[in-house]
């Protein structure tokens, strides 16, 4: 079905659900709870940042995971899509169609540019070429170098661009929402299923990013399984060997680079449609290594990886980072004090504001124990149980390698 | 042929299935069921309070979040009250906001604008906060009221400095009780005229954002008008860390005054630098070289040092002030912690009382009702003496400290910062004040209060 093996439908089809589902997923605790309070992640703004750095890691692993090409400057497509939809707020209108095809394909146009230069050299060249285009782009934006060149606003430095109520807006009629919309349905509109305990929040932008993310992801797992997906694996594995061969790489990489960009600006856009506003610090370097580590995390070349790495991540950023020594206090209010300010110092450092330092330990546990990312974990957990059931099936099952 | 098989769990199946159906149009209550955005329903209210707790100016938010909490104890009627004592309009009794106990959620914006806006909508989706307040950078004050106005929550601006929170980026549900750049010209115009006379040569390192941008604007309007030239204004990036290549070319510019338009880490680097190149000890054109920090606080001081001394800034509100409504902040806050607040620590817990006051006296959480309560309120008891929060642009109006550094007077090393900058002078209000289209402000509107929902 839709073109897809039995076992990739299944995962598709498991992904389409959990997406679709998450309002309910990420909320397994009672508002009102101590756990509902500091664990929820289910409020729409998270949800939105799970599926559309979802897709851009997605983009991002189908040139890192297929053609093993790390380019260290996947951030700068993220900005310039932004960029590009918050520009067509200001001139046109908040309908997020514009915004959107031109993300994409400002994006991908930069990316040409970058990648005719940056695919010359490979390996760590390459990451630096990227990394350099990145920083470039960055330093443009915060400085705002093209509108001080030609004496207007095009990026408005570290204020970040932003719409104004004397803006242009050629094609916005009296009676339009104020805010992004999809004809007249507002991305920030939302409908809440009150429960029990609960109050699920169904917003209108999440589900639009989430059938973005969904189709995104469908559009990953038909390249991965492409004969050009193939290819690019072959690259991956020995390059020298299909110039040997008389095979021009370069075009695969290239087109491998562009679509990788164009995700990127396609999750730019998305940013932009949920919170009209974009600053450059979405371009800095820290923001492109954000990238790399939630592939990592996730598992490079594997088809979910990415989407878990992104999910995690930004949920570490998110949740963890909110937890405070009151909350914790809270929790271990029935211990004995002694106890509880001990737990609570010896904790103290990994929340807040240390939450980097969880993700930090988290990286490095995952890089150390599981090299294939989450994914791996899951697989070897998926094991245990299947061995349990029939200790031959788990020999006969594997596949090779490659 | 049809064949029913109508046996009891079936029946009991189908009817479950058909009455959850019914049921799923009157369980999808759409948010609008409400009058505004997050209207407090139980007998508790939550403040968002967003502040930066990592990153250059993380010194000012984490002093914020003391008052903060300070803030609340007092709504709450723990405590001695501390302002609410002095305060001029008397309706918070110390139990909470009309009977509804107050809770916070705090987060760290990091002096970043997507990072903050990421903070504050999970502060408004997920924990239900009412009003937001804190912040120190006025980048991302920008960015957080952008957000308030579309949500449809008040935002009480904290440190903000920048001319365009109130001018050309100012919103409707956005409130600002810090002064601003234009505020701090005016106040410093006639000190630097006694001080250094009127022939001078200014060069300006200036941070390259909207709050850096405004303020050299301002200070170099006020000292041109006095006769000063401006040789050179050298954009810095912000957290740049070393000054030194910004710093040397000053040496052979001609310039006879550094205007550092620096603050919190950036300030204490750059100021630091230019002592260590000697610029303080110099000669130029037969004048001794001045260096003005026309926005100072008490942390950037104290990171100073003695750096600082003969350096004239211009502050908000300093725990020096003589009056009864400082003397009880600086009491309350100093048993609770040990020093003295600072200028930032203060606007944020007078924004924190003052949107309270505004419920209290509108009767209600509605946005558009305290909007309503705080445009043009009269108030005093606060510090700086009589203030107006004008209408017209949501910017307070109250009187503007000149300071200078001096070598600390007790010689404790924990008052370094706090008692090592003097008030010169207290610019009464008038002399600050400005009409709302003024060119430095003009471009902006407030456009209509935003309840959401």
């Amino acid at each position: 079905m839709l073109g897809l093996n039995s076992h990739d439908l299944k995962m598709f089809i498991v992904i389409a659900i959990l997406t679709l589902a998450a309002p309910i997923l990420l909320n397994p605790f009672p508002d009102a709870s101590a756990l509902g309070e500091s664990f929820n992640a289910g409020y729409p703004a998270l949800m939105q940042r799970f599926v559309i750095f979802g897709i851009l890691v997605i983009g991002f692993n189908l040139l890192f995971g297929l053609t093993g090409y790390l380019s260290f400057g996947h951030a700068a497509f993220l900005g310039i899509g932004s960029y590009a939809a918050v520009w067509m707020f200001k001139l046109l209108s908040y309908n997020i169609v514009p915004a959107i095809l031109l993300s994409v394909i400002v994006a991908g146009l930069v990316s040409v540019v970058i990648g005719y230069v940056s695919l010359r050299r490979s390996g760590i060249y390459f990451s630096i070429l990227t990394l350099a285009f990145a920083q470039m782009m960055y330093a443009i934006a915060y400085s705002d170098l093209l509108g001080r060149m030609f004496g207007i606003t095009v990026t408005n430095g570290e204020t970040g661009l932003q719409v104004y109520n004397d803006d242009p807006q050629i094609l916005m009629s009296a009676g339009d929402p104020t805010v992004p919309h999809l004809f007249g349905i507002t991305m920030n509109g939302s409908s809440t299923w009150n429960v029990g305990g609960w109050s699920f929040i169904f917003q209108n932008g999440y589900y639009l990013s989430a059938i973005f993310m969904i189709a995104a992801f469908y559009l990953s797992i038909r390249i991965f399984r492409s004969p050009f997906g193939l290819m690019l694996r072959a690259i991956k594995s020995n390059q020298t060997r299909m110039h040997y061969t008389g095979l021009n790489t370069k075009p695969y990489m290239l087109a491998a680079f562009v679509i990788s960009g164009m995700y990127a600006g396609l999750a730019g856009g998305l940013l932009s449609a949920m919170d009209p506003l974009t600053g450059a610090e979405r371009m800095f370097w820290t923001a492109s290594g954000e990238i790399v580590v939630m592939s990592i995390l996730g598992g490079v070349g594997t088809l979910i990886g990415p989407v878990l790495g992104a999910g995690l991540i930004k949920y570490l950023e998110n949740i963890v980072s909110k937890i405070n020594d009151g909350i914790l206090h809270n929790w271990f209010a029935f211990m004995p004090d002694w106890l509880d300010n001990l737990l609570v110092t010896i904790i103290h450092p990994f929340i807040g504001k240390g939450w980097h330092l969880t993700l930090g330990l988290l990286f490095m546990a995952v890089v150390i124990f599981l090299p294939g990312g989450l994914v791996e974990g899951g697989q070897r957990i998926g094991r245990l149980f299947r061995r349990k059931k029939s200790t031959d099936a788990a020999n006969g099952a594997t596949k090779p390698a490659e | 042929m049809t064949k029913s098989n109508f046996t009891r769990r079936g029946l009991l199946k189908t009817s479950a299935v058909a009455g959850a159906g019914l049921a799923v149009p009157t369980i999808f209550t759409a948010s609008s069921a409400s009058a505004f955005t997050n209207e407090p329903t139980g007998d508790t209210v939550t403040f968002g309070f967003n502040v930066p707790q990592t990153g250059a100016y993380a010194e000012e938010g984490l002093d914020e979040l003391r008052a903060q909490e300070l803030a609340l104890e007092h709504l709450n009627g723990m405590g001695d009250g501390g302002m609410l004592n002095t305060f001029s309009s008397k309706v918070l009794d110390g139990t909470g906001i009309m009977g509804k106990r107050v809770n916070m959620k705090t987060g760290d914006t990091q002096t970043k604008s997507d990072v903050a806006r990421a903070s504050a909508q999970s502060m408004i989706q997920k924990d239900g906060c009412i009003m937001i307040n804190g912040g120190s950078s006025s980048g991302v004050a920008i960015a957080v009221q952008g957000l308030c106005q579309e949500a449809g929550v008040i935002f009480m601006a904290g440190l903000t400095h920048s001319n365009d929170t109130t001018g050309k980026d100012r919103k409707a549900n956005g409130f600002r009780h810090f002064f601003n750049g234009y505020m701090s010209g005016a106040a410093l115009g006639p000190v630097l005229e006694k001080a250094y006379g009127t022939e001078r040569n200014a060069y300006h390192l200036t941070a390259d954002y909207t709050w850096g941008w405004t303020q050299q604007e301002s200070i170099q309007a006020v000292t041109e008008a006095m006769g000063w030239t401006t040789t050179q204004n050298v954009l810095t990036p912000v957290g740049a860390g070393d000054f030194s290549s910004y710093i040397a070319p000053i040496l052979n510019s001609g310039a006879d005054t550094l205007i550092l338009n620096h603050y919190g880490g950036d300030m204490v680097n750059s100021l630091t630098q230019a002592v260590q190149f000697g610029l303080k000890d110099k000669q130029v054109n037969g004048k001794d070289f001045k260096i003005i920090v026309p926005l100072y606080s008490e942390l950037m001081a104290k990171g100073a040092g003695s750096n600082i001394e003969g350096v004239y800034g211009s502050m908000n509100w300093n725990w020096q002030l003589g009056d009864e409504g400082t003397a009880a902040f600086v009491k309350s806050f100093g048993e609770k912690y040990g020093f003295p607040p600072s200028g930032a620590a203060h606007t944020c817990y007078v924004q924190t009382l003052l949107y309270a006051d505004a419920v209290t006296r509108a009767g209600s959480f509605n946005p558009c009702a305290v909007v309503e309560a705080l445009e043009d309120f009269e108030f005093d008891g606060m510090g700086n003496g009589p203030t107006l929060y004008r209408g017209s642009d949501h910017q307070c109006f109250k009187d503007v400290l000149v300071m200078e550094g001096v070598a600390s007077p007790s010689g404790n090393a924990a008052m370094v910062g706090y008692d090592t900058l003097s008030i010169v002078e207290q610019t009464p209000r008038a002399q600050v004040e400005y009409p709302e289209d003024h060119p430095m402000f003009a471009g902006g509107s407030l456009g209509e209060c935003n309840p959401g929902a």
